[in-house]
């Protein structure tokens, strides 16, 4: 079959096209010719269709276990299941930055199709700066990462995917991720077609908004169902262990968030317009940071996975290249930006801008935590280690002072606003979060201040959401008809914001709960063997032997009560993937409400006397839905504020023809 | 690789938070709460990025071996901290020491707080006196709404 040498062919002239993009857009851009920036977003297009079959053909090469493919040998085997044949597509190093680039020179046709709302100069500039993005990552995916290359003696079966990656949420999470990641790309083109055209007004703002509220809804999705993988996938019952790798994907995560609140303000008060653009900036820089950390193995240098330090460097010369690039570009022209509209100490602006202060020094945290390591050794040349307690100690804290600060924001009118006021409209969220943390650290038993804080707090930010709701609606205080009519008739933006910001409680509610009052035990049991977890009596009634599509495994069957009561089974499994020669462990989650019975059968022993025992750990995690569900929230926010008519793309445009139409 | 796939990398062998192991457990259940805090901060010295309360590899069990000891002979944490890091350097314990070298680590969240909340306060103090009328201008204004009745 041809098709691999197919696809390397049209990845190649995706290059080309992007080159060409590049070129076209920006001599449209030099001589306002029209024709010349349909040229270039053609290319932009033509880039995309190139991409997508070069992938298509990776996938096919995949389904196919066609291991005369070098990276399909590495990555795959004749018996995996299908999904896990596709995902391995993005399993790999070279496969994933394939990936990237199929997204990257999407949101390039995209951007390209959909902008047609904007300045013909600026949306020139946009879709040049994305042709540039897209030749330099594609020329990397061609010259030093091609996924399509083939080997001259194919092995008869390939070496699989390592067994802890086939699993269903870490095979769709990558697309979901880096859908996150390159969305930040548009951003970061809009920014330096701003800065070169020296106009950064609320029309830019609003443009740039959609792109980073889909990015940011797409991130979000990605990195929770990363965490929900983490928590029961690797079976040790945590979900978020500050590992650079989590870092990597969380510090554009945080400036895209600075970036969606520090837009507002732009936008409605044409404030603050250089630090969203900083923001702009920012966002993809840390994508691309994340992207070269994890790859160049500079902090995980011992690991198993193929890291290369040729292609580190490589990517670390982009990163270099194209945001050296954008921030001496924003170095000079930033400082001509008009500073926009005042604003009192108390305002919506002022509280948009402390919220942007503590993002913004949360990401510093993490990007310190993750590099220190590296900056010390080549300081004092010692090693030291960064761990969780480092990111407890500084992030939590500003995390929670932004918890209590955030109900607040929403309700404060623009330019001055007016504390008592939301004093007033915020004090029963106030009295009810403090009452409910109160009420736990009298009842729930172990006591623990820290976790009850926490609930407070997370109580706090729901009831913010909700008063903030009450507010808009002016609910019981004018007839009930009238609020039902305010509540329909609010803005999706609105409704986004409310989501979100209730999501992040959720998320604080869940996550301080569990960490505070998890529960654990692990026994070596023999078959009828019990322990007791949270309440709950569990028993291993049996273990049998089962034979998986590509694994062979013992699964126990636990049996759970409470006061004596059946409650449910549970039967986690220990597999193991001759393939790779791997163990792992699939835990048994029983859901109890919001809460987890969560069990692991772990190895199996002798006794002195001979019988055999299993290693068997439970963990009772209260709450743990909501550390998942209330992203999840976040991200449908984001989505629902996207469909917004205000940020509907085309907008503009259609009334600009109406504008047109009327008599002067 | 994608993110969460070096995650799994790094986790290598699964490691199902080996110390609760009962085979390991001190007597004691309040020294085995102490010993256990006391994992959570000590790197498992072959396994990158995992503490000793995690892994299952055997240096990590030899670690928590040698901790538990200490715990059932009555040292402190302090002391016993101190006996890993004369062992095995800074590098052991997760949470980087309060040092000179570290300053920067510790001290740059804060330092980007102060800075942002110095420019927020700066920009607020110059914008308000920016706001007032100057008494030139104040005179145009009444000069011009004066024109403006007239």
């Amino acid at each position: 079959m041809m098709t691999a040498e197919f696809g390397s062919f049209a990845l190649t002239l995706a290059l080309a096209c992007a080159i060409a993009q590049l070129m076209l857009s920006t001599a449209a851009r030099i001589r306002r010719s029209t024709v010349l920036a349909a040229a270039g977003e053609g290319a932009a297009l033509a880039a995309f269709a190139g991409v997508a079959i070069a992938f298509a053909s990776l996938i096919y090469a995949f389904v196919t276990s066609d291991f005369s493919v070098a990276n399909v040998a590495a990555n795959s085997h004749t018996e995996k299941p299908l999904l896990y044949k596709v995902a391995g597509a993005w399993g790999s190093h070279e496969g994933s930055m394939l990936l990237w680039c199929l997204i990257l020179t999407g949101y390039g046709a995209a951007s390209a199709t959909l902008g047609g709302g904007l300045p013909r100069g600026l949306k020139a500039l946009m879709v040049a700066t994305q042709g540039a993005l897209g030749s330099v990552f594609l020329a990397y995916t061609v010259f030093a990462s091609n996924p399509l290359m083939r080997i001259a003696t194919p092995p008869v079966e390939g070496r699989s995917l390592n067994p802890l990656l086939q699993d269903p949420a870490l095979a769709i999470h990558p697309p979901f991720l880096y859908a996150g990641y390159v969305g930040m790309s548009v951003v970061f083109s809009l920014a330096v077609a701003a800065l070169i055209e020296g106009r950064v007004d609320a029309a830019w703002a609003r443009w740039v908004r959609p792109w980073a509220l889909a990015a940011w809804s797409f991130l979000t999705v990605g990195i929770t169902l990363g965490a929900f993988w983490a928590y029961y996938e690797l079976g040790w019952g945590g979900w978020w262990f500050w590992d650079p790798v989590e870092n990597a994907s969380f510090m554009p995560w945080l400036v895209a968030t600075a970036l969606l609140h520090s837009a507002i303000v732009t936008e409605k008060r044409g404030a603050l317009a250089g630090w969203s653009l900083f923001l702009a900036l920012g966002a993809f820089t840390f994508s691309m940071l994340g992207a070269f950390l994890v790859r160049s193995g500079v902090l995980t240098s011992v690991h198993a996975f193929a890291v290369d330090p040729t292609r580190g460097v490589l990517l670390l010369i982009i990163l270099g290249l194209t945001s050296g690039s954008a921030f001496t570009l924003f170095a000079w022209r930033a400082p001509q930006l008009s500073p926009g509209g005042l604003f009192a100490p108390i305002s919506r602006e002022s509280a948009l801008v402390l919220n942007n202060i503590l993002l913004a020094a949360a990401t510093a945290t993490v990007l310190l935590g993750t590099l220190y390591p590296l900056i010390r050794e080549a300081l004092t040349g010692e090693s030291i280690s960064v761990g969780p307690p480092y990111f407890n100690a500084t992030f939590t804290p500003l995390m929670a002072a932004l918890a209590i600060l955030l109900p607040a924001g929403p309700l404060l009118a623009w330019k001055r606003g007016d504390l008592r006021g939301v004093g007033q409209r915020l004090w029963i969220a106030a009295v009810i979060a403090v009452g409910c943390g109160l009420l736990a650290y009298a009842l729930v038993s172990p006591k623990k201040a820290l976790g009850c804080l926490g609930l407070a707090l997370g109580v706090w930010l729901i009831g913010g959401a909700i008063s903030e709701l009450v507010e808009r609606t002016r609910a019981l205080r004018v007839p009930a008809a009238d609020s039902w009519r305010r509540l329909v008739g609010l803005p999706r933006g609105a409704w986004g914001m409310t989501l979100a910001h209730l999501g992040l409680g959720v998320f604080v509610l869940g996550a301080c709960f569990e960490i505070g009052w998890k529960g654990e035990a692990a026994e070596a049991l023999s078959l009828g063997g019990s322990l007791d977890v949270g309440g709950y009596h569990l028993v291993l009634e049996s273990v049998g032997p089962v034979d998986g599509p590509n694994f062979e495994a013992e699964r126990g069957l636990i049996r759970a009560t409470r006061d004596g009561k059946p409650v449910c089974t549970g039967e986690p499994e220990r597999r193991f993937y001759p393939a790779g020669g791997q163990t792992t462990s699939e835990v048994a989650i029983c859901y109890r409400g919001a809460s987890h019975l969560y069990m692991v059968l772990g190895e199996r022993r002798e006794t002195m006397a001979g019988t055999p025992v299993w290693l068997v750990r439970a963990y009772w995690n209260p709450w743990a839905t909501l550390i998942f569900l209330g992203p999840v929230i976040m991200a449908i926010g984001g989505l629902i504020s996207l469909s917004d008519r205000r940020l509907r793309l085309g907008v503009a445009r259609r009334a600009k023809a109406v504008a047109g139409e009327q008599p002067a | 690789m994608t993110a969460r796939s070096l995650l799994a990398a790094l986790a290598g062998v699964i490691c199902i938070a080996a110390a609760a192991d009962p085979a390991e457990r001190l007597a004691d259940p309040h020294q085995e709460a102490r010993a256990r805090a006391i994992f959570a901060d000590v790197r498992c010295l072959v396994c990158q990025n995992e503490s000793i309360d995690d892994s299952e590899a055997e240096l990590a069990g030899d670690l928590r071996r040698a901790v538990r000891e200490q715990v059932r002979a009555g040292r402190s944490d302090a002391q016993i901290k101190r006996f890993l890091t004369d062992r095995y350097g800074e590098f052991v314990l997760l949470t980087p020491a309060f040092s000179w070298v570290n300053l920067a680590l510790w001290g740059g969240p804060f330092l980007v707080v102060l800075a942002g909340g110095g420019l927020l306060a700066s920009r607020l103090r110059n914008r308000a006196a920016e706001a007032e009328l100057s008494p030139e201008e104040a005179n145009r204004v009444r000069r011009l709404a004066e024109s403006d009745s007239a």
